[in-house]
């Protein structure tokens, strides 16, 4: 039985945490390493990918693999380039809603679309955290924000069902609630050979949790209460809204390269 | 993809035939005019050397994905113009902060805005030089035949490898949509990037005098930590310090311009003790040298002066030429490398002439020559 301990050494990078006491990043990490572990992956051929934000830091620099850290927004784009380059990487790209829902929208809508071969996890806190609690896209209507301080006059975005539409492989919803099966779903992920993406409701203490009187624990508790595995339930839903094998974007480009004759370089 | 020997060829078939020649990994690209007879070819003869092509859903994500690729040891290629450009200009930044080589082909059209998407222009000249945030250098070439868009293109992928940054080959739809007879070389030469020695740690930094450091690739096992903060030598960030920031953007600037002699590159005739100098770039500088043949054959002492490298500009030889002649600066564009030309030569000594839209006659730019003179 590995410890966490283990886990540490074998895939965190030893630099002071730049995570606020109680923030979900952290057991992010935590969760993509012991999936990573658990299928027992050569870590040498892990490639993340991230923008910018706190989920970015999740990879970079905390993660012990080869890292990308990008532009706002263009993580995805990145880790396309990354991906059709060198199909033998297992590429995982860290984002937080905004970076990945806002910015990086419609990169995320088109690789979805072209079933791109990646693990997108998408840290979901509600709002931009880094730049002090802005409204996000995936804010709530009558919200109140840093920049919404009369409530939220926009809806927000439900970015799995989004992935969903567009025509991603595999989506799915937990919260850093949910940690045995938020593992359980990187897993599937890494098994999945085309897009797969994973929404992480996960607690900001400090730009959320301040204004609403909650600690990070409590916001723990919010999303046990709030959270069902029940589609039918009028609660957030959590767990697989998608599972479905289709044509991967770089097995097609590398099957066209066969086919006209010539060889991957 | 085409073998040593001659041929008739458009400008952007030429550069992509280079491209395949050079040993291009990857293309991404998003359509427009008039650069995209460049992917048009790509998607068919790419795949069948090896390369890969993407169509992306725009020119961000086109110049995110050949950087990205590009740490996977491949070289790698975009083509767009003016407003594709400016959409490129975050990731360009990117690409020159994480010393990574790429290939980005700017086959401008007349600007500002949509303009005139078939009509040639020098409008981004600045923008190439300038369009990205923050302090740093750039290479970016400029052809004015097709054979040019050839060895252009080539010479692009050898400067992005050698010195581990973006290259930008600044074409414009004149020579982009020439056609003209090209002679496809029996050898290229492309010295391709500088892999570590066992044992380096350092990736993003070096005593070397080039100032280029090794560049591993994703998947060997060095744990890279590429980032476009700034960073310490062996990648690890440092969001405030001011020692790494001094340091690494000092070596980013100085690893084009310490270069700079290895890296510029010129076509002059002519300049020695001539009253008048033409300096000319890009499809108007085939008029332009049409122009400064036909006044020296009226006994006029005129000159001829080309820079094939815009970025690093011939500074040392256009401030040499200033201090002898007057110059006449003929140009697609209304400010496009004026503001150099003036900077080398000095403003009282420069005459311009602009024309935007479409190449002028010889004989208009001759009538100009003569005016000068008189």
């Amino acid at each position: 039985m590995i410890t966490g301990r283990d886990i540490r050494k074998k895939y965190i990078r030893n630099y002071p945490s730049a995570f606020c006491p109680g923030c979900g990043d952290g057991m992010v990490l935590n969760a993509l390493s012991r999936a990573v572990e658990n299928k027992d992956m050569n870590k040498d051929k892990i490639t993340a990918v991230s923008g910018i934000g706190c989920a970015a830091w999740v990879p970079s620099p905390y993660w012990k693999v080869d890292t990308l850290h990008t532009t706002h927004g263009r993580a995805i784009p990145h880790a396309l380039g990354v991906k059709v380059g060198n199909r033998e990487l297992e590429v995982v790209v860290v984002a937080g809603d905004g970076d990945c829902a806002g910015i990086g929208g419609n990169h995320l809508i088109h690789a979805a679309r072209s079933n791109l071969g990646i693990t997108v996890l998408m840290i979901n806190n509600g709002l931009y955290a880094m730049t002090g609690g802005q409204a996000g896209p995936t804010t709530d209507h009558g919200e109140v924000t840093l920049t919404t301080p009369f409530g939220n006059p926009a809806a927000g975005l439900d970015v799995a069902e989004v992935v969903k539409a567009a025509g991603g492989s595999h989506v799915a919803r937990w919260t850093t609630y949910h940690m045995r099966e938020l593992i359980k779903e990187i897993e599937h992920a890494f098994s999945t050979e085309g897009f797969s993406f994973i929404e992480i409701l996960s607690q900001c203490p400090t730009r959320t949790g301040k204004k609403q009187g909650l600690s990070g624990v409590q916001m723990l508790e919010w999303y046990k209460e709030n959270t069902s595995k029940d589609p039918e339930s009028d609660k957030i839903f959590v767990g697989r809204l998608a599972d479905e094998t289709k044509p991967e974007l770089s097995k097609d480009i590398y099957d066209q390269i066969r086919r006209c004759g010539g060889e991957p370089i | 993809m085409k073998g040593p020997g001659e041929y008739f060829m458009e400008g952007n078939e030429a550069c992509a035939e280079a491209a395949m020649r050079a040993g291009l990994g990857l293309f991404a690209g998003y359509p427009i005019t008039p650069a995209s007879e460049i992917m048009n070819l790509l998607c068919k003869k790419l795949p069948e050397t090896g390369g890969r092509f993407v169509q992306l859903e725009d020119e961000i994500a086109s110049m995110a994905t050949i950087t990205g690729a590009s740490w996977t040891g491949l070289k790698t290629m975009t083509a767009t113009s003016g407003p594709g450009f400016s959409l490129m200009q975050e990731n360009l930044g990117y690409a020159v902060m994480t010393e990574t080589p790429c290939v980005l082909v700017n086959i401008q059209r007349a600007g500002p805005s949509t303009g005139q998407a078939t009509k040639p222009g020098t409008g981004d000249v600045m923008q190439a030089r300038f369009g990205s945030h923050g302090d740093y250098e750039i290479i970016a070439l400029s052809p004015n035949s097709v054979q040019e868009m050839y060895d252009m293109t080539i010479r692009a992928f050898d400067l992005a490898e050698r010195y581990r940054t973006p290259v930008l080959l600044m074409a414009d739809a004149g020579v982009g949509h020439m056609r003209e007879k090209v002679k496809v070389p029996d050898e290229v030469k492309i010295e391709g990037r500088r892999e570590p020695e066992p044992g380096e740690k350092e990736f993003f930094h070096t005593d070397r005098p080039d100032h280029v450091p090794p560049m591993p690739k994703f998947g060997d096992g060095y744990e890279l930590m590429v980032t476009g903060s700034t960073h310490k030598g062996d990648g690890t960030r440092d969001t405030a310090g001011y020692e790494t920031q001094d340091k690494l953007v000092r070596r980013l600037n100085a690893k084009i311009n310490d270069n700079r002699k290895d890296i510029e590159d010129w076509e002059e005739f002519n300049c020695q003790g001539a009253d008048l100098v033409v300096v000319s770039y890009g499809s108007i500088s085939r008029p332009a040298r049409g122009a400064v043949k036909k006044a020296r054959e009226e006994g006029l002492e005129v000159g001829f002066f080309r820079p094939k490298t815009l970025w690093p500009s011939p500074e040392e030889r256009m401030k040499e030429i200033g201090m002898d002649s007057s110059v006449l600066l003929v140009e697609l564009s209304l400010r496009g490398y004026r503001m150099e030309v003036e900077r080398c030569v000095g403003v009282d000594g420069v005459t311009v002439y602009d024309r935007i839209n479409s190449l002028p006659t010889i004989d208009m730019i001759y009538d100009k020559i003569k005016e000068v003179l008189m």
